[in-house]
C-alpha cells in the first residue's frame, strides 16, 4: 500500500533525467527551418495578446543538457563570443541579463541568429545548420539561467568569467527590455 | 693660489644652475607648429601633434574662476572621443556613430546650431566596431571639414554651408572594416586609415585627393613590398627590417591576408622633410601562437613620403606582438639637443610601456624609458631596437597566464598626450593596469571577430587605474603624477597659461598646474570624459576651453553598451576592471564650453 507513494517521485525523477539527457539521432536537414509563429511585441491589434504558435522544438532543446553543452561549444566556434563575450556583451549586447531587444524566448533567439538584427548582428542563415542554431540558442538561454538548473552547464574549459551558468540564480524575463542602439540616434 | 681655486669654485657653483637653465628645452619644429591664430582646426592642433595653445588669458591664477559658457547635446549617448574644432567663428562637433557633424555659431549668444550634416552610415557597422562606436574627430582644411564614418566612408563637407562635397567608400563592413580615426589633411591630400584589427582586417593607409575624394596612393601594412609601398628609398635603421617582402615571409603562409596592422590612430607630418608618420595596429589574431614570425609591418611606425606614400623607414615597437599592442598612439614631432647634437625626433608614449624618442629622419631609437609598471617586458635593446619580452608572460594556448602588465590596451591607448612649448614637458594621460590572458584558437569568419584570447584586466600596483604624468623627455622620467581611480581615456591639452587640461571617466574635467601638477580647478560634467580638450579665442576676443563629455570607448563600454558586469571577459576583458564605473556615471553626449567670468 505504501509503495506507490515513493515510487511516483522516483519515476518522475527518472523521467525528467531522461529528458535532460535525451538525444536526437536523426537531426534536421541542413537547409530545413522550423516555422515559428512569434510576435516581437506584447501589444496586438485588439484586446487579446498577440497570437503566437511555436513548434515545441525550443522546449526540447532548452531543457536538454546535451543540446545546451553542444551550444556552448558552437557559440565559440561561430564567434558569437567575439561580439557578446561570455554573455556580458561587447560590440553586441549582453545576453546574460534580463533585457531583450528582440525577445528572449528561445524562438526569438533562433530568429535573431537566422535573420540577423539591424544594429550589427550578422545573419547566420545558411551558415549554421538549423539544429545547431537551436543548440546555440538553448545555450544563450542558459546564460541568464532561463533554463533548468540541472540542464545548465556546470563548468567551462577556458578562463572563468564568473560563476558557471548552473550556479547563477534563475532569471525572469523583463518586459522593460532595453533601448535599442537605433533609439539613441537623433532624428 | 688658494684664492683663485676658491674663486673658480664659486664661479662654478653659481654658474651651474644658470647653465642648466640655458639648456634649450625640446621645441616643436616651427613648420609643423605655426604660431597661434586662436583657432583649433585639427584634433592634434598642429602637424607636430603638440596639442598646445599659446593662448594665455586663462592662467594658473584665474583658472579657478572658469564657468560654463554654453553646452550642446550631440544627441548620441555613446563614447565621445572626438575633439571640438573651431574655425573662424564656427565650432564643429562630430558625434560618435551615426557620425553627425554639427556647426555652431560662436558669434551668437549660446552658440546656436548653424547646420547639421548626417552621413547616415549603415547601422550594421555598429556590430563590427570592436570598442564602442567612437570617432576621434573631424579635421579642417581648404574650406572643408573632413571626417570618417563608422561604415568606412570618408566625407568632405563645405565648412560654411554644410553641403556634402564628396563621400568616398573605402571599406566593407562585411570584412569587418570600419573607420574611427581623424583624417590628416596635408597639402592637397586627405590621409586616412582603416580600423578592424580585431576582425582580421588587412590594415592600410590611404591618401585621397582633397578636391575630388579620389584615391591617390594606398599602402598596406602587410603583404608584398609593392603593396606596402616599400621600394629603393626604404631605409630602415635596424637589420631586422631589411629584406625582401618581409610582409609575407614573417608570417605563416597567407596569414598576412588577415594580419591586421590597421591604421586607426594619430598621424603627424613634417613639412620640412615632407614625411607623414603613422603607426600600425596589432597583428591579427591576438593569439600570437597562430602567427609565428615578426609579423611585419604590424605594431610599428612608418615614415612615408606625403606625395607618393613611399615608405622611408619603419620601426617595430612589438615584433610578433604578444598582447594586442597596437602602435597607433600619437607621434609628437620635436627638435632637441641629444648628447650634444641637434636632433629631429618624434616622441611616442607607446602601448608597450615605454616612451620612445626616435630620430624622425632615420628611425633610430634614441631612448625608450618605461612609464608604467612592467612584467611582460624588461626593456628595449637600443643596439637592435628590439623589445625584450619576458618569456614567463608569453601566451600559451589554453592556459591562463597571470599578472601581465601592461594590458591589451597597453600602458596607454589612443588618448593623446600634450606637449607644452613653454615648459618643454610632455603630459601623458595613461593607465596603471595588469591582466590575465588565455590564448585560444580562433576561427576566421569574415565580418566576425578574429581574436583568440580570453582576457580579464585589473588595477596595477597601488590599486588606482589611471595616471596623469608629466614627463621629462630628455631624462626619460616622470616629474610628477596624479593618480586617478579609473583609467584615463581622455586626451590632454597644454596652454601658455601654464594650465594643462584632461578629463576622467567619472566625469571630472580638470585643470592642473603645468609645472607642479596641482589641481587648480575641476568641474563635474554629466557623464564620464573620454574626449579631447581644445581651446580657442572666441569672436569676443576671450579664451574658451571645450570638451565633450560622454563615457564609452573600450574602457567605458560597460556603461555605453550596457554590458553585464558579471562577465569579467566582456569588452575583451575590460569589464573585469570597470565594474564600478556603472555606479559612478551614466551615458551621455554633451559638449561643455568654459570661459572666465
Ligand atoms: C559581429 C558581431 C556579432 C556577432 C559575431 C554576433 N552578434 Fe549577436 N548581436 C550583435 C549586435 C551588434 C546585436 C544588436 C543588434 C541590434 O540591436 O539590432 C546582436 C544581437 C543579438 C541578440 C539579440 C539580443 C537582444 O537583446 O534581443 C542575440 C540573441 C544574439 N545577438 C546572439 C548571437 C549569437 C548566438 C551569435 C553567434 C551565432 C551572435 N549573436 C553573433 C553582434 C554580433
Amino acid at each position: 500500500m505504501k509503495k506507490p507513494i515513493w515510487l511516483l517521485p522516483a519515476a518522475l525523477l527518472l523521467l525528467s533525467a531522461c529528458e535532460r539527457e535525451k538525444r536526437e539521432f536523426r537531426p534536421a536537414q541542413v537547409s530545413e527551418e522550423t516555422d515559428e509563429k512569434i510576435a516581437l511585441s506584447s501589444l496586438s491589434a485588439g484586446p487579446s495578446p498577440p497570437s503566437q504558435q511555436t513548434t515545441g522544438k525550443g522546449k526540447n532543446f532548452e531543457e536538454n543538457a546535451y543540446h545546451i553543452s553542444e551550444g556552448q561549444k558552437l557559440y565559440t566556434w561561430f564567434n558569437c563570443n567575439g561580439c557578446h563575450s561570455n554573455g556580458g556583451g561587447g560590440s553586441g549586447p549582453a545576453l546574460m541579463d534580463d533585457r531583450w531587444i528582440y525577445g528572449g524566448s528561445i524562438e526569438h533567439i533562433v530568429q535573431t541568429i537566422r535573420e540577423g538584427r539591424p544594429n550589427g548582428m550578422p545573419s547566420f542563415r545558411g551558415k549554421i545548420p538549423d539544429d545547431q542554431v537551436w543548440q546555440i540558442a538553448a545555450y544563450v538561454r542558459s546564460m541568464g539561467r532561463y533554463t533548468p538548473k540541472a540542464a545548465s552547464p556546470a563548468r567551462r574549459d577556458d578562463m572563468h568569467p564568473g560563476p558557471a551558468e548552473q550556479r547563477r540564480p534563475p532569471a525572469e524575463m523583463n518586459p522593460g527590455g532595453s533601448i535599442p542602439s537605433s533609439a539613441q540616434m537623433p532624428q | 693660489m688658494r684664492r683663485s681655486v676658491a674663486q673658480a669654485f664659486l664661479i662654478l657653483s653659481t654658474s651651474l644652475p644658470a647653465v642648466a637653465q640655458q639648456q634649450p628645452i625640446p621645441a616643436a619644429p616651427p613648420a609643423a607648429a605655426p604660431s597661434e591664430d586662436g583657432q583649433w582646426t585639427m584634433p592634434a592642433k598642429n602637424f607636430a601633434s603638440t596639442r598646445y595653445s599659446e593662448l594665455d588669458q586663462i592662467n594658473t591664477e584665474n583658472v579657478k574662476n572658469l564657468q560654463v559658457a554654453f553646452t550642446f547635446s550631440t544627441g548620441v549617448n555613446k563614447g565621445q572621443e572626438s575633439s571640438p574644432l573651431v574655425v573662424g567663428t564656427t565650432m564643429y562637433v562630430l558625434s560618435p556613430y551615426p557620425n553627425i557633424l554639427y556647426a555652431l555659431d560662436l558669434t551668437q549668444p549660446g552658440a546656436p546650431l548653424k547646420w547639421q550634416y548626417n552621413p547616415k552610415p549603415d547601422s550594421a557597422a555598429q556590430g563590427v566596431a570592436c570598442c564602442d562606436v567612437v570617432n576621434r574627430g573631424p579635421t579642417f582644411a581648404n574650406g572643408r571639414i573632413y571626417f570618417t564614418t563608422l561604415d568606412a566612408h570618408v566625407v568632405a563637407v563645405n565648412a560654411e554651408t554644410g553641403e556634402e562635397a564628396w563621400k568616398t567608400k573605402l571599406g566593407d563592413i562585411n570584412k569587418g572594416e570600419t573607420m574611427t580615426m581623424a583624417p590628416l589633411a596635408v597639402k592637397d591630400k586627405v590621409i586616412v586609415g582603416i580600423s578592424g584589427g580585431e576582425y582580421g582586417v588587412r590594415g592600410w593607409i590611404q591618401a585621397l585627393d582633397a578636391n575630388s575624394g579620389q584615391s591617390v596612393w594606398k599602402a598596406y601594412s602587410t603583404g608584398p613590398d609593392q603593396d606596402v609601398k616599400i621600394g629603393p628609398n626604404f631605409k630602415p635603421f635596424y637589420d631586422s627590417d631589411k629584406g625582401k617582402d618581409l610582409g609575407v615571409s614573417t608570417w605563416p603562409p597567407n596569414a598576412w591576408e588577415q594580419g591586421g596592422g590597421t591604421v586607426w590612430g594619430w598621424l603627424s607630418y613634417d613639412p620640412d622633410l615632407n614625411l607623414v608618420y603613422h603607426g600600425t595596429g596589432n597583428p591579427g589574431p591576438w593569439n600570437p601562437n597562430q602567427r609565428p614570425g615578426d609579423n611585419k609591418w604590424t605594431a610599428g611606425i612608418f615614415a612615408r613620403d606625403a606625395d607618393t606614400g613611399e615608405a622611408r623607414w619603419f620601426y617595430q615597437t612589438a615584433p610578433h606582438d604578444l598582447h594586442d599592442w597596437d602602435n597607433i598612439n600619437e607621434l609628437v614631432l620635436l627638435d632637441l639637443e641629444w648628447e650634444g647634437r641637434p636632433r629631429k625626433v618624434l616622441v611616442h608614449p607607446g602601448r608597450t610601456g615605454f616612451v620612445y624618442v626616435i630620430d624622425r629622419t632615420t628611425g633610430e631609437v634614441l631612448s625608450a624609458k618605461p612609464f608604467h609598471a612592467l612584467t611582460a617586458v624588461t626593456g628595449v635593446d637600443l643596439k637592435t631596437g628590439r623589445i625584450q619580452y619576458n618569456s614567463d608572460k608569453e601566451p600559451v594556448n589554453n592556459r591562463v597566464v597571470r599578472d601581465i602588465c601592461p594590458t591589451a590596451p597597453g600602458s596607454k591607448d589612443w588618448n593623446p598626450s600634450a606637449f607644452s612649448h613653454k615648459t618643454g614637458i610632455l603630459y601623458i594621460p595613461h593607465m596603471n593596469m595588469c591582466m590575465d590572458w588565455e590564448s585560444v584558437e580562433p576561427n576566421y569568419i569574415a565580418g566576425t571577430p578574429y581574436v583568440g584570447a580570453e582576457v580579464r584586466m585589473f588595477p596595477g600596483p597601488g590599486g588606482h587605474m589611471g595616471e596623469f604624468s608629466a614627463w621629462d623627455i630628455k631624462e626619460g622620467k616622470e616629474l610628477w603624477t596624479i593618480n586617478e581611480r579609473f583609467p584615463l581615456w581622455s586626451g590632454a591639452m597644454a596652454t601658455a597659461g601654464d594650465v594643462v587640461f584632461y578629463g576622467t571617466m567619472d566625469g571630472w574635467f580638470k585643470a592642473v598646474h603645468a609645472r607642479t601638477g596641482e589641481v587648480l580647478w575641476q568641474f563635474k560634467t554629466s557623464s564620464g570624459i573620454i574626449g579631447q580638450p581644445t581651446t580657442y579665442r572666441g569672436p569676443d576676443g576671450k579664451q574658451y576651453v571645450a570638451i565633450l563629455s560622454g563615457v564609452g570607448g573600450w574602457a567605458g563600454s560597460i556603461v555605453s553598451g550596457d554590458l553585464d558586469p558579471r562577465d569579467g571577459t566582456a569588452a575583451l576583458g575590460f569589464v573585469n576592471a570597470m565594474r564600478d564605473l556603472k555606479n559612478v556615471t551614466t551615458k551621455g553626449g554633451t559638449l561643455y564650453v568654459f570661459k572666465l567670468p
